[in-house]
C-alpha cells in the first residue's frame, strides 16, 4: 500500500511541477492544482496509513492519527481558495495584457517559429 | 489582561469585516477613520502586549483551552511582540498615506489592509508552526489582492509572478510540514525543539530535508539570494501604501527563519544543530552582493528602494548567520530601522514621481518639483539612514552588525560584504538625488500639492531614525534581551511541561 502511494504522489508531484514550468497561464494553473493534490495526499500520509482505524478515541481498537486529517482538511481549504484566486488572475492577465504567455508578453522567437509555421500550414493547405 | 496576546489579530479581523457592513462599506471617510483609529488602538495594544511580556515574562496564550503540543499556543515573548509593534507602527505609516487618496483606487482597500495586518500579526505571535502556514496564507492572499489594487499593466503583470511563485511556496511548506510532523511528531514550535536531539538516527535525514525545505520557503518570502528574482519587479509595481506595508513582508521570512532554525534546528538540537547555517552563510553573503548590484543598475528610485530591500535582508541574514546574541541583537536593531526607513522611501519615490509628471521617479533630467525643499530634506534623511551614515539609525545599526562579527574568522567575509554594498548604495543614492533635485531644467508647471496626510505619514516613519538613535541604549537593552530570549532555551522548556495549567 505505501509503496502505491508514494508512487502516486511522486508521479502527481512531477507531472505538476513540469507543469508549472510551462510558459502558458493554463497549464501552470492545472500544475498548481495537481501539486495541491499531491501535498494532500502527502499530508493525509504523515499520520502513518492504517486501515480500519477511526479517528475518535473509543471506536475501535486501533486509531488513526486524526491531527494529519485535520491539517489536510485545512490545507485543502486553503488550496481551494487559491486556485480560485490564481484563475481569476490568469483571466485578468489574459484579458490586460492580451496573452496568456506567463511574463505577460509572448517572446519574439516563438511568434517568429508560430508565424512560419502558420505559413507553410497556408502554403500546404 | 489574560487575552491580551489574541487582540493584534482579533482586532484587525474584526475591524475589517465591520468595514465590509453597510455604515462603512458606502463611505470612504467612514472607513479612513475607523481603520487609523483601530490601528492607533493596535498600536496601544501592541505596545501594551510588549511591556507585559518584557515585565512578567513570555506570555502564552492557550487557544480554545486545548493543552499544548495538542493544541495551537500563541507565544507572545519578546521577539515577537516587538514584531508585532513594529507591524502596527508601519501599518499606520501607510495607512495615513493611503488615506491621502491612493484607497480610491480599487475597491475594498482598508478591509484588505487590516486583513494582512491581521496575517502578518498571527504569523508572528503563534507558537505552531502548521497555523503559521496559515496565517501565512492569510497575509498572501490579502497581499495579492492589495498588489493589484488600482489595476493596470504592470501590476497584474507582476502579480501573476508574485502569486504563482508564492502558491508553490505555500506547497512546499505544507510538504515540510508533512515530513517534520511524520518525523518529529509533533507541530508545536517548543515542543518539536525538544524532540528534535532525540531523533533516532534513521529520521535525521528526513528531519533534515523538512527543515531545509522550510528555508527553501522562508527564503523564498525573505528574498533570499536564487528566490529573490521576484521582488524588485513587485514591490516597483505596487503602490506607494502597499509597497511600504510589503516592507515587512521580507521581515516575516526573516522572522521565520530566526524561529524555526534557531529554536528547533538551534544550537541544541544534537546532530540537527544548525543545519541551516552552511547555506545562509554564502547565500546572505551573494544576496547582498547581488542586491549592491541591483541598487546600481536601479533606472528608477522605487527600483533602487527594492534592491535596497535586498540589501538589508542580505545583512539581517549575514548577521543570523553568525549564530551569536550580539548578533542577533544587532540584527534586530538594523530591522526595526530598515522596515521603517525603506517603508519612508517607498513613498517618498511616489511622491517624486507624482511631481515629475512624464519622468516619473527614472533617473531622467525633467521638470522642477513643485515641492522641492520638503521633498528633498526627507528623501536627504532616507538617503543617509538607508545608506548607514551617521547621525542615523542606519549607521548604529551597521556597526552593531559589524562589532559582532569581530573574532570570528567569517569576519573577513562580513566586513568587506557590508562595507561595500554600503559604498555602492551611497553612490547609487547620491546619483539618484544630484539628478532628481539638481538636474532639473525650467520652472515646474505641474500644480500638484502634497496632502498634509502623506506628509504625516512620512515624518512619522521617519522620525523613527532619529529616535532610534536617541533612545538606541534602551532599544539595544531590549533587543540584546530579546537575543538572550532566543539563545538561551531554559526558560522556555519550562512553559512546555508546565503550560497547561490555563
Amino acid at each position: 500500500m505505501e509503496g502505491v502511494y508514494a508512487l502516486c504522489v511522486g508521479i502527481l508531484t512531477t507531472c505538476g511541477f513540469f507543469l508549472v514550468l510551462r510558459a502558458r497561464t493554463f497549464t501552470v494553473v492545472i500544475g498548481l492544482t495537481l501539486i495541491s493534490y499531491a501535498v494532500n495526499l502527502f499530508l493525509f500520509a504523515s499520520g502513518r496509513l492504517k486501515l480500519d482505524g477511526a479517528a475518535v478515541l473509543g471506536q475501535s481498537a486501533e486509531y488513526a492519527d486524526p491531527l494529519p486529517q485535520a491539517l489536510v482538511l485545512t490545507a485543502i481549504v486553503i488550496g481551494f481558495a487559491m486556485t480560485a484566486f490564481v484563475v481569476i488572475l490568469a483571466m485578468r492577465s489574459r484579458a490586460d495584457l492580451g496573452n496568456d504567455h506567463v511574463d505577460g508578453q509572448v517572446p519574439e522567437d516563438v511568434i517568429a517559429q508560430q508565424t512560419k509555421v502558420s505559413a507553410s500550414d497556408k502554403r500546404n493547405g | 489582561m489574560q487575552h491580551l496576546p489574541i487582540l493584534p489579530i482579533l482586532l484587525p479581523m474584526l475591524v475589517a469585516v465591520l468595514m465590509l457592513l453597510p455604515p462603512f462599506t458606502n463611505s470612504i471617510n467612514r472607513q479612513r477613520l475607523f481603520a487609523v483609529s483601530a490601528m492607533i488602538i493596535l498600536i496601544i495594544t501592541s505596545a501594551l502586549l510588549l511591556l507585559t511580556s518584557h515585565e512578567q515574562g513570555t506570555q502564552i496564550y492557550i487557544l480554545g483551552g486545548w493543552q499544548p503540543p495538542f493544541g495551537i499556543a500563541l507565544v507572545a515573548d519578546r521577539l515577537s511582540t516587538l514584531m508585532v509593534l513594529l507591524t502596527s507602527v508601519l501599518g499606520l505609516g501607510a495607512q495615513l498615506y493611503a488615506c491621502a487618496g491612493e484607497d480610491k483606487e480599487g475597491m475594498y482597500f482598508h478591509p484588505l489592509f487590516m486583513f494582512q495586518i491581521m496575517g502578518v500579526n498571527g504569523a508572528f505571535l503563534t507558537g505552531d508552526i502548521f497555523n503559521l502556514f496559515v496565517f501565512f496564507e492569510v497575509l498572501l492572499i490579502a497581499s495579492y489582492a492589495l498588489l493589484i489594487h488600482g489595476g493596470g499593466k504592470q501590476k497584474t503583470k507582476a502579480n501573476v509572478h508574485y502569486v504563482i511563485l508564492n502558491l508553490i511556496g505555500s506547497s512546499i511548506f505544507l510538504f515540510a510540514l508533512g515530513i517534520l510532523y511524520g518525523t518529529i511528531g509533533s507541530l508545536n514550535i517548543e515542543d518539536m525543539a525538544n524532540k528534535v536531539p532525540l531523533l533516532g538516527e534513521h529520521q535525521q535525514a528526513l528531519a533534515k530535508a523538512g527543515g531545509l525545505l522550510l528555508l527553501v520557503v522562508f527564503g523564498l518570502k525573505a528574498a533570499l539570494l536564487p528566490l529573490h528574482f521576484w521582488l524588485p519587479k513587485t514591490y516597483a509595481a505596487a503602490s506607494a501604501p502597499v509597497a511600504a506595508l510589503f516592507a515587512i513582508m521580507t521581515k516575516v521570512g526573516i522572522y521565520s527563519i530566526l524561529r524555526v532554525h534557531m529554536t528547533i534546528f538551534g544550537e541544541d538540537a544534537g546532530a540537527l544543530a544548525s543545519i541551516a547555517v552552511p547555506w545562509l552563510w554564502p547565500l546572505a553573503f551573494l544576496t547582498i552582493i547581488m542586491g549592491a548590484i541591483g541598487v546600481l543598475a536601479s533606472p528608477s528610485l522605487r527600483l533602487t528602494a527594492a534592491n535596497l530591500v535586498i540589501v538589508s535582508v542580505g545583512t539581517l541574514l549575514l548577521a543570523i548567520a553568525m549564530q551569536r546574541e550580539a548578533a542577533t541583537s544587532a540584527a534586530l536593531y538594523y530591522m526595526i530601522h530598515t522596515t521603517l526607513v525603506t517603508g519612508a522611501l517607498f513613498m517618498i519615490a511616489d511622491l517624486i514621481s507624482k511631481q515629475r509628471g512624464k519622468a516619473e521617479d527614472r533617473f531622467v533630467i525633467a521638470r522642477k518639483m513643485n515641492h522641492e525643499k520638503l521633498i528633498g530634506i526627507a528623501f536627504f534623511i532616507a538617503a543617509l539612514t538607508v545608506v548607514g551614515m551617521p547621525p542615523f539609525s542606519g549607521f548604529i545599526g551597521k556597526i552593531l552588525i559589524l562589532q559582532a562579527a569581530e573574532g570570528m574568522t567569517e569576519i573577513v567575509w562580513v566586513w568587506p560584504a557590508v562595507l561595500l554594498a554600503g559604498l555602492a548604495c551611497l553612490v547609487a543614492i547620491s546619483r539618484a538625488g544630484t539628478t532628481i533635485f539638481w538636474r532639473s531644467t525650467g520652472e515646474s508647471t505641474s500644480a500638484e500639492s502634497i496632502s498634509p496626510l502623506k506628509i504625516i505619514a512620512i515624518a512619522l516613519l521617519l522620525s523613527a531614525s532619529p529616535l532610534l538613535v536617541v533612545f538606541g541604549d534602551p532599544v539595544t537593552d531590549y533587543t540584546n534581551l530579546t537575543a538572550a530570549q532566543l539563545h538561551d532555551r531554559t526558560p522556555a522548556n519550562e512553559f512546555t511541561h508546565t503550560g497547561g495549567d490555563q
